[in-house]
């Protein structure tokens, strides 16, 4: 096949085309393109809880547990169980938190979650959602890039790569991370074997929010576009001599490079945000600033068309003291993820924005150490867990799903983390069996060779 | 010990009977014309007719003739010929024979000095054509020819091929210094392919260690070192990048000829690059004095001399050292003909520079800001600013008024001994100063300010602390290499000195050549440059034969001209002047390229044969000129070393770099007067690496090199002797690396054959370190020696955990000593340190 | 779980031609190049008969300075140097590009260039991979191993044997088993409570996977879970192939460097001496001795003792190598596994005791000591090797290793040529041997099809990675089997394999494209000119250096670590110091789950599986990255402290400036925008940040 650009030479004889056009025109990989089908969500926010936050402990209830507690559950429920680290005859332990019904939905949340569960009735929680791994790698890899082997592209990327960004100024897919960090690190927003444009960007929480960005020391402002002009006057002379299209695109880079440079701190600087939204986010208070500051950010980033936030914020392993670093966790992320939602809504964005919490898998209900009452911890739990979505095209205020008494597994909607992605490419606009690239001898795609739509989570199912 | 005379003796068996055209002319020719001819009559004595002659010849009594007792060393005191080596029995037997028989002296016999340009070496090189032989099985290539015409003539067959075993160590050996691998021998045994042997060649000839084999013998003729010489023999720490130059030119194959015009004149040419300019560190080589005393420009024109005659004898084979106090006895060179050669490098003046390696400028570039800092500080703290200026000063005024002041006298003095070039430095305008000048200038300053004040105020200046201070500092920042180089520095004028005299100048002279060799262009200035081309100008008839020669050599154990180091007349003819000729002539064509020239030689059937001892005719040719067979020649200083750590892994292959001192005996360093190195062990893997970077210390060279021949590094060496002697029985048997070495070969046959039975051990031994497999008896003598040793190693636990301290997996203290016994036992023999 | 249907679904999915016999199979045929009056070389005979069949021309020869450029780029994978530059313009005679041909080929950085090509091929990295992504302090031995083999031209076919056999040869040299270390590249699970087969079975189909790919083209993957739809792979053939790699266990060896066995040997006895008298102090060998028997017990039967299963499991994937040596009688054990085993012992021993008994131990004290120790014996270099076993292998049903079908014994695939193996039970020798084999059509053709791919920008098959139905056709045939029949029968050398490319015309035409041709063939498959490819991320970086004069041509040796700004993800970098910053690009330490920020940037590879091709994009970070990136901006400088201190004027050290960048001096233009660039610069950076617009050119990371 002959590519566009070639395309556009043989039609046009090369260079020239104006600089503007060539961002415009397919040079730049990530131009704005057309999905299959109309799309329901323009922009997705990730809100990654690597490590798996416990779903017993706060959105999916098991009183059933307290009749176990500190016991083995029956041996029915848990043969052929395998699990990380604990024995299927571990004992059971019951969630101490109190579940309450909130907002019309009456979506049942814990108690550490106050903030989202104010937020209820714009939310979708998903209560039987199941995965392939049980170790955190393979687990996160399974989440993000669809399987569980390393190399394949994220699904931001996959976004960027069928969609496209809307951001001239910015990249197409941005990474904010705190905390610890996913353990599968970089392999959560790589490219895989799509082009390297569409690997996530990582904004750095201090520092530097995007790497090589600012100009080394002694260079002005100034004197980089200076240097950019001669670098361009030589290269479009090169471009002359050569005919290589592969030059205006890297005269195109340069350009958006230095955009980068100016637009980069005019999305950091926050001066213009009034103090009561700063507030209601968290910002400037412990222990919320920098997550909440990452939740603003990603507000402003999809305002300016970035396509895919990946806001990851962890670790949620907790096999001991897990009562006591499940309320840190919460406190850190429930009140700016809440804020996010509310203010998304409030400026319209929510309909366009698909916005996605939860980590690669869930916790068991046993516990992992011999007592359930000293500082008690739960295994990792890939059979059923659960997460909320909201906006871009999901539906509020509904909760679909349901495990069995324990949690040990689904019994009813059980939805595949590949059937979780066939669904988020639903939103862009994707059918997920032809959004594929050829790459080693086969078709890829974000769902490997599974996933079907879970039909009910869209407002408007396919038809 | 025989050249010509053997012919003439093997001429004999031919003809019959002396002959004085043929047997006797060539010997008064070569060996007394010189100064008993029609030019000179020392001692008012010619040879160059019968009746003048009578004076020393009693026809038909031998015994009674004076000539006899002059030439058989008889008369201690004037024993004949002066200069050059002593005449052979053979030839005084020719002599004797010749006056028994009558001393019959043709009437048309009357010997004249033969003219110049009838020496064979200064007439121009020929392109002989291969003579053709009845034998057409033997020859590979045209050197056979040559030979075998040769052999013919006497009715000699050449030997057979040596054993693919004995050819591979041999080549081995010889074009890398390093015996070969057991897997190395087993590929080549296993290869059936017709060019197998030219494939290892070219294998060999690719190895990196190519250049350290090749690179030795020319160190010996740069009087390589790594200290200055004399009293004081300072170390010189960046002596090594010439070396590394040496090493990297042979492995590029850098033709001879620009190899030789970037040694004599690198930093001549049109924008020379640092590596051009690192190679002129071959006239750096010259020792230097530092003792208290000398006068700095006697010295100077004492190296001015030793880069003159070196050159000489590298390039040209000749003794111009001979022309510095008179005209030359034998060959046609006159003192001015030297003085012109010594103008050519009169101008020519030492630095050191900044020669950065790979990976040196970055470390360097990031850090530099910091050090100037650093240093700047502490000079401050020292207060080194307020007392430099006057004391430079006065240096200044001292120098204007010597004798005035003494204790500056001597301050200005040292100021020009230690400090290199301290007189240019000293008048350049301190900001005009670079940064090497001004630091070198208050480095010294520190260190000899004590010279000219009071006790009291040095203490309180604390320079000595000052200077410790910097020292940390510079060794905590990484700094850039440097190398000796020659700089263009002043035109002097040069004279010719008066007997050698530096204060008796006569006659001016201008750089020019030897007038009886050929002229440079008409247009050619007097530059070093001009030197270099012409000494490797197609025309010049020595350059390339004495270069062959050389190569010839080391291949052979002696070159085609044995007096490899004079082609004037009083060295002998060659052996094969066609084939010396033909290769010359080859070498130039083909660009000068040492390894083609090399594997011409080595393809060769006669470098191919076997070195086997032919007891039917070794007495007829004894010094085998005639390359009946090839040479079993022992293995260099260096190799025997290498061979050891080679064999046993321990060596640390890495090629180039700085010198290294492995552990010396007791007691060694202590002997050095003056020197103020010591001598700074290596540690770690330095102390396993090839002998030719082991530190060479002039005054007290490294006692392995020297029991084994290493040249002294004083004058330009062209052979090396190969010795025998107790010492060196000792030096393999006691010292510690050759210990090591057996220790390291026994751990490595039981790692490697941990499973194998001891047969299989003794055979992997063998292959190991002779490369090759033990005969029936071998095999079965060894295997016993071992059996006993555990045995008796059993019984004595201490020494067996002495001999070998290791204590390995799944091998009993005993065994692993006994093996260390049989290890060392391979590592002394003959066959270990001889090249076959 | 998954349900089958959906692989059912999947595998319908273009499951379109089964039919045509694939091409790939077929034997090789070597056809005589066809005759082209006033072409000699056979490369370009192919090529140009075929162009004057499409009635196309090929372009002129490129200039001399943009082919020894794209000579010195291709056989080195550094710039020419200015004096080579000048060398090769001064050299009139005929032969001049032969000489410089023979030049390159002789560097010691050919090994480097195509050391590195291949160890993308054998997904090398310096790291576990996982989330320990634990650093492998020996993983470059295996990687020097392929840089020496390249350099001194190891055949291909020897080359093949080693890596995937050389254990199994008689009396192996220590060379040769480090070769086996190609297999060790792959990833390794340290995570908590994985269960070692599963990963361990993950790990042999990797090497399955991977072998296919590198040696057959093939993505024999696919048969993991079913019978493979494009290709005539049986899930049978699958798992014979599997068996090989199932019949093998990983270890490790002593293998010295050249000059480590004297020092070490050296520091041996009082080393033994020390530590063992440390550890009796400690009464290690008791207490290990009961510990060992406890941890055994647990394995044997687990639930019993939760913290003693803890301990097993820990063991398990903590210490290197730790279940097999504990199952290995104490009296058999090397002196390394005994070592490993006793530290890991002395620093983990506390997890089972109480407090008090820790407190009274002290073994985080001896722990200290017996690491300080160990820094007092100069250290010997140890490789990861390969060593053989043999297992029952069965058929994984949908690749499940909790779900074992029928036993298979190792074999190769039915549908290619037959293998007779040496002995009973067919190994990884014989496996070796049969991809060798003169009847296998694959190897020889993926191999040629690959190296041309570097030097086009493109194979003959572009899909270089899959030789199978879903793989692209070859563009030329006949010239890629004869290509491949001369590989062969020149011994395999790659050398002579390089040397007949890089000879032809084809490779030294322009790469200018023309309109004509953008027309009629956009993708340059006829190769009517040659390509401009971007450079690799480790030659952009490696030029930068070199143009700059920083770099550390030394050849070989342990990883390093320049300077980082720390990147997310990125795991503990601790900076090298002084040269060794300033090495080439392949000896950067590649942490998977942290790699080096500006390889990744410029697709560089990842190493998670057999790599065959590097993207080349394009993106805005590149260009921050080489505008602002610390390691350009001290290039820059350099480069900048070099030009300005050469001899000449201002127009001399421009002539420099760009010779180091480009290997060419500069036009009329270009002189005269960058002096006027150069003069409206602050003096004391000026040249600083001309140098800097230099490397930023398109040219200066292009082979052209």
């Amino acid at each position: 096949m002959i590519n566009r650009r070639q395309f556009l030479r043989t039609a046009s004889g090369f260079g020239s085309f104006a600089l503007a056009d060539l961002l415009a025109a397919d040079t730049n990989p990530l131009a704005p393109k057309k999905p299959h089908f109309p799309a329901t969500a323009k922009s997705v926010i990730f809100l990654f809880m690597p490590g798996g936050p416990s779903q017993i402990d706060l959105f999916d209830p098991k009183p059933e547990l307290r009749k176990w507690h500190g016991k083995p559950l029956p041996a029915s429920a848990t043969k052929d169980l395998k699990l990380a680290f604990i024995q299927p005859n571990a004992n059971a332990v019951a969630s101490p938190r109190q579940f309450a019904r909130h907002g019309q939905s009456g979506a049942e949340v814990s108690d550490l979650l106050p903030h989202i569960a104010k937020q209820a009735d714009d939310l979708c929680f998903v209560r039987a959602l199941h995965t392939d791994a049980f170790n955190h790698d393979p687990g996160e890899l399974m989440l993000m890039t669809g399987a569980m082997q390393f190399g394949r592209p994220s699904m931001g990327a996959w976004a960027t790569y069928g969609l496209g960004s809307e951001a001239k100024d910015l990249p197409g897919f941005v990474v904010l991370s705190s905390g610890t960090g996913p353990s599968a690190g970089a392999n959560n927003w790589s490219n895989g074997f799509l082009p390297s444009t569409h690997q996530g960007t990582p904004f750095r929480g201090s520092g530097e929010s995007i790497l090589y960005l600012s100009n080394p020391d002694g260079v002005t402002r100034q004197m980089q576009r200076e240097r950019l002009d001669v670098i361009r006057r030589l290269n479009e002379k090169h471009l002359r001599e050569t005919g290589d299209a592969e030059i205006e695109a890297r005269i195109a880079s340069y350009e958006l490079a230095f955009r980068m440079q100016m637009a980069a701190p005019d999305l950091l600087d926050l001066s213009r945000e009034p103090k009561h939204l700063l507030d209601s986010y968290g910002v400037n208070h412990e222990p919320t600033h920098q997550y909440g500051l990452h939740c603003l950010l990603a507000r402003r980033m999809v305002e300016r068309g970035v396509r895919f936030v990946l806001l990851s914020h962890g670790s949620w392993d907790d096999h001991n003291d897990l009562d006591k670093s499940l309320d840190k966790n919460c406190r850190i992320t429930d009140q700016p993820a809440a804020a996010l939602i509310a203010d998304l809504k409030q400026r319209g964005l929510l309909d366009s924005t698909l916005v996605i919490f939860g980590g690669e898998f869930g916790r068991t209900p046993m516990t992992q150490q011999q007592r359930p009452d000293i500082n008690y911890g739960r295994d990792h739990h890939p059979n059923c867990y659960s997460m909320w979505l909201a906006g871009g095209g999901i539906r509020a205020g509904v909760t679909v799903g349901k495990t069995d008494e324990f949690g040990l597994a689904g019994i009813e909607d059980r939805i595949h983390v590949n059937d979780l992605q066939a669904t988020i490419l639903h939103t862009l606009g994707f059918d997920h069996t032809r959004l594929t690239f050829p790459f080693s001898g086969r078709n890829f795609r974000l769902t490997d060779v599974a996933g079907e739509v879970a039909s009910k989570l869209l407002r408007r199912p396919p038809v | 010990m025989r050249g010509l005379p053997v012919l003439l003796l093997v001429a004999s068996i031919a003809y019959g009977a002396t002959d004085f055209n043929r047997d006797i002319r060539p010997i008064l020719q070569a060996r007394c014309m010189g100064c008993h001819g029609e030019r000179t009559q020392m001692k008012g004595l010619r040879l160059d007719n019968r009746e003048a002659a009578l004076r020393v010849l009693s026809p038909g009594n031998s015994s009674a003739s004076l000539l006899v007792s002059l030439v058989s060393g008889k008369e201690p005191k004037r024993s004949m010929p002066p200069g050059g080596p002593a005449l052979s029995a053979a030839e005084i037997a020719k002599l004797r024979e010749w006056i028994d028989s009558g001393a019959e002296w043709p009437q048309a016999g009357a010997l004249t000095a033969p003219k110049v340009e009838e020496h064979w070496s200064f007439r121009p090189v020929q392109r002989p054509t291969p003579p053709a032989s009845r034998n057409r099985i033997w020859p590979r290539n045209e050197i056979d020819q040559f030979i075998v015409a040769r052999l013919d003539s006497v009715g000699w067959d050449p030997s057979p091929e040596a054993p693919r075993t004995t050819l591979i160590r041999r080549l081995a050996l010889d074009i890398t210094g390093l015996p070969p691998s057991p897997q190395e021998v087993a590929e080549f045994l296993g290869d059936n392919r017709p060019d197998a042997y030219e494939r290892l060649v070219d294998r060999l000839l690719e190895s990196p260690h190519f250049g350290e084999r090749w690179a030795r013998p020319w160190l010996d003729l740069a009087r390589y070192a790594d200290s200055d010489g004399y009293e004081k023999d300072y170390v010189r720490p960046h002596a090594w990048r010439w070396r590394h130059w040496v090493i990297e030119a042979i492995n590029q194959d850098m033709p001879f000829d620009q190899f030789t015009i970037e040694q004599v004149a690198g930093d001549l040419l049109p924008n020379a690059t640092i590596d051009q300019r690192i190679a002129t560190g071959f006239h750096r080589n010259t020792l230097t004095n530092r003792e208290g005393g000398v006068n700095v420009e006697q010295f100077r024109v004492e190296q001015v001399m030793d880069r003159a005659s070196t050159t000489g004898t590298a390039w040209l084979g000749l003794t111009f050292g001979c022309a510095q106090c008179h005209d030359h006895k034998y060959d046609p060179i006159s003192q001015k003909d030297f003085y012109q050669l010594f103008a050519f490098f009169n101008g020519a003046g030492e630095l050191d520079i900044d020669a950065p390696l790979d990976g040196e400028m970055g470390p360097y570039l990031a850090s530099l800001a910091n050090y100037r800092k650093e240093r700047e500080a502490l000079l401050a703290q020292f207060k080194v600013g307020q007392h430099q200026p006057s004391w430079e000063a006065r240096m200044k005024e001292a120098r204007a008024f010597p004798g005035k002041w003494t204790d500056w006298d001597h301050a200005l003095d040292a100021l020009t001994k230690y400090l290199d070039n301290a007189m240019a430095i000293l008048d350049t305008d301190p900001a005009k100063r670079s940064r090497k000048q001004t630091d070198a200038m208050t480095d010294h300053f520190l260190k000899n300010y004590h010279r000219v004040i009071s006790k009291e105020l040095w203490k309180e200046l604390r320079f000595t602390e000052a200077r410790k201070k910097l020292g940390e500092l510079r060794q905590g920042f990484p700094a850039l290499s440097e190398a000796p180089v020659i700089v263009e520095e002043a035109v002097r004028p040069s004279h010719i000195l008066i007997r050698g005299e530096w204060k008796q100048p006569g006659a001016a002279v201008e750089p020019a050549v030897p007038g009886f060799l050929h002229a440079p262009p008409a247009n050619a200035d007097r530059s070093r440059l001009t030197l270099a081309r012409w000494l490797v100008s197609p025309r010049n008839p020595l350059t390339a034969r004495v270069a062959v020669n050389r190569i010839w050599q080391e291949l052979f154990g002696r070159g085609l001209v044995r007096t490899s180091e004079n082609f004037g007349r009083q060295g002998e003819s060659p052996t094969h002047p066609e084939l010396l000729d033909w290769l010359s002539a080859r070498f130039m064509d083909s660009g000068w390229k040492r390894k083609a020239l090399i594997k011409t030689i080595v393809t060769s059937a006669v470098y191919r044969q076997s070195s086997a001892a032919r007891p039917e005719i070794e007495a007829t040719d004894p010094g085998n000129t005639l390359l009946f067979r090839q040479s079993r020649l022992r293995l260099s200083a260096e190799l025997i070393r290498d061979s050891a750590l080679q064999v046993s892994e321990l060596l640390y292959p890495a090629i180039g770099g700085k010198s290294v001192r492995p552990p010396l005996p007791k007691g060694v360093i202590e002997l050095a007067y003056g020197t103020d190195a010591g001598w700074p062990e290596s540690t770690g893997r330095d102390r396993y690496r090839r002998g030719l970077y082991i530190h060479f210390q002039r005054t007290v060279p490294f006692p392995q090199l020297m029991n084994f021949d290493a040249p002294d590094a004083t004058v330009a060496a062209c052979k090396r002797e190969r010795s025998n002697t107790p010492l060196q029985a000792l030096n393999l048997l006691n010292d510690p690396t050759f210990v090591e070495a057996a220790q390291a070969v026994a751990a490595r046959v039981l790692r490697e054959r941990s499973k194998g039975s001891a047969h299989e051990r003794v055979d992997y031994l063998f292959q190991v370190s002779l490369g090759r497999r033990p005969n029936r008896t071998e095999l079965e003598t060894s295997a016993q020696y071992v059996r006993t040793q555990i045995s008796a190693f059993e019984k004595d636990q201490a020494s067996a955990v002495q001999l070998f301290p290791t204590a390995l997996v799944g091998v009993s203290r005993a065994e692993s000593a006994a093996w260390t016994a049989l290890a060392s036992a391979l590592l002394n023999l003959d066959e270990f340190l001889t090249r076959e | 779980m998954r349900s089958p249907f959906r692989y059912a679904a999947f595998c319908l999915a273009g499951a379109g031609v089964l039919a045509a016999q694939l091409w790939s199979l077929k034997p090789i045929k070597r056809q005589e190049p066809p005759s082209v009056p006033g072409v000699s070389s056979p490369i370009d005979r192919f090529l140009r008969a075929r162009l004057m069949r499409e009635g196309l021309s090929p372009s002129p020869e490129a200039s001399r300075t943009v082919r020894l450029r794209r000579l010195s780029f291709d056989l080195t994978g550094l710039p020419p140097t200015p004096a080579e530059v000048a060398a090769f313009l001064a050299d009139e005679g005929p032969g001049a590009w032969e000489r410089q041909v023979d030049r390159l080929l002789r560097s010691p950085h050919y090994g480097e260039k195509w050391g590195r090509y291949w160890l993308d091929l054998a997904r090398y990295a310096d790291s576990d991979g996982y989330r320990a992504d634990r650093f492998r302090p020996h993983a470059w031995r295996y990687r020097q191993w392929v840089i020496d083999a390249m350099n001194r031209d190891l055949p291909f076919d020897q080359f093949t044997i080693d890596q995937l056999a050389g254990d199994l040869l008689p009396n192996p040299t220590a060379d040769q088993r480090i070769a086996t270390g190609f297999h060790r590249n792959t990833l390794t699970n340290r995570e908590g409570g994985i269960d070692p087969e599963q990963f361990r079975i993950e790990q042999v189909i990797d090497r399955t996977n991977t072998t296919g790919t590198v040696w057959l083209g093939l993505t024999v993957g696919c048969a993991q879970c079913h019978d493979h739809k494009y290709d005539p792979i049986s899930q049978r053939d699958y798992y014979r192939l599997f068996a090989f790699f199932n019949d093998a266990d990983e270890d490790q060896m002593d293998a010295p460097m050249p000059g480590e066995m004297g020092p070490h040997l050296q520091a041996r006895p009082a080393f033994d001496a020390k530590r063992q008298d440390l550890l009796v102090k400690s009464d290690v060998p008791r207490l290990q001795a009961d510990w060992e028997t406890q941890i055994l017990e647990a394995a044997t039967n687990p639930g019993k003792r939760l913290d003693w299963d803890h301990a097993f499991d820990d063991l398990r994937t903590d210490c290197e190598d730790g279940e097999r040596i504990l199952r290995t009688p104490a009296e058999r054990r090397t002196r390394r596994q005994e070592k490993i085993l006793t530290d890991y012992f002395v620093s983990n021993y506390s997890r089972v005791i109480s407090q008090e008994r820790k407190q009274q131990l002290k073994y985080d004290v001896l722990a200290k000591q017996l690491r300080e120790l160990d820094a007092t014996l100069p250290a010997i270099s140890e490789a990861p090797i390969l060593r053989a076993l043999e297992r029952n292998s069965r058929i994984l049903l949908r690749g499940d290793y909790k779900q074992p079908g029928d036993a298979v014994q190792p074999g190769t695939l039915a549908t290619l040529h037959p293998m007779n193996a040496a002995g009973a039970r067919p190994n990884r020798l014989d496996l070796a041997r049969w991809i060798l084999s003169a009847d296998n059509p694959l190897t020889s053709r993926v191999t040629v099809n690959r190296i041309w791919q570097e030097y086009f920008g493109q194979g003959f098959v572009r899909t270089s990675e899959n030789f199978g139905r879903q793989g692209e056709q070859p563009t030329h045939p006949e010239l890629l089997d004869w290509l491949a029949t001369e590989f062969v029968n020149n011994g395999w050398s790659l050398k002579h394999l390089h040397k007949l490319i890089v000879m032809s015309a084809a490779y030294q035409q322009a790469s200018m494209s023309r309109p004509e041709l953008t027309a009629r063939d956009p993708e340059n498959k006829l190769l009517a000119r040659q390509a401009r490819i971007r450079l690799s991320a480790e030659s952009i970086r490696d030029s930068a250096l070199t143009a700059s004069g920083l770099l550390a041509r030394e050849v070989g040796g342990p990883s390093v670590r320049p300077l980082q700004p720390s990147a997310a993800g990125a795991k503990k970098w601790e900076e090298s110091t002084g040269r060794e910053r300033y090495r080439r690009g392949l000896y950067i330490q590649l942490s998977r789950t942290a790699p080096y920020p500006f390889f990744t940037n410029f697709d560089g590879p990842n190493g998670y599986g057999a790599l065959c091709r590097r993207g080349r994009s394009n993106t805005p970070l590149q260009a921050l990255n080489l505008l602002n990136d610390p390691v350009f901006v001290e290039a820059a400088n350099a480069l900048g402290v070099r030009v300005s201190s050469a001899p000449g004027g201002l127009a001399e050290q421009l002539d420099l400036a760009f010779l180091a960048c480009l290997g060419r001096r500069p036009g009329d233009d270009e002189r005269q925008w960058l002096t006027a660039y150069w003069k409206s610069q602050p003096e004391a950076t000026a040249w600083a940040q001309t140098a800097s617009v230099l490397m930023n050119l398109d040219e200066f990371i292009t082979r052209e």
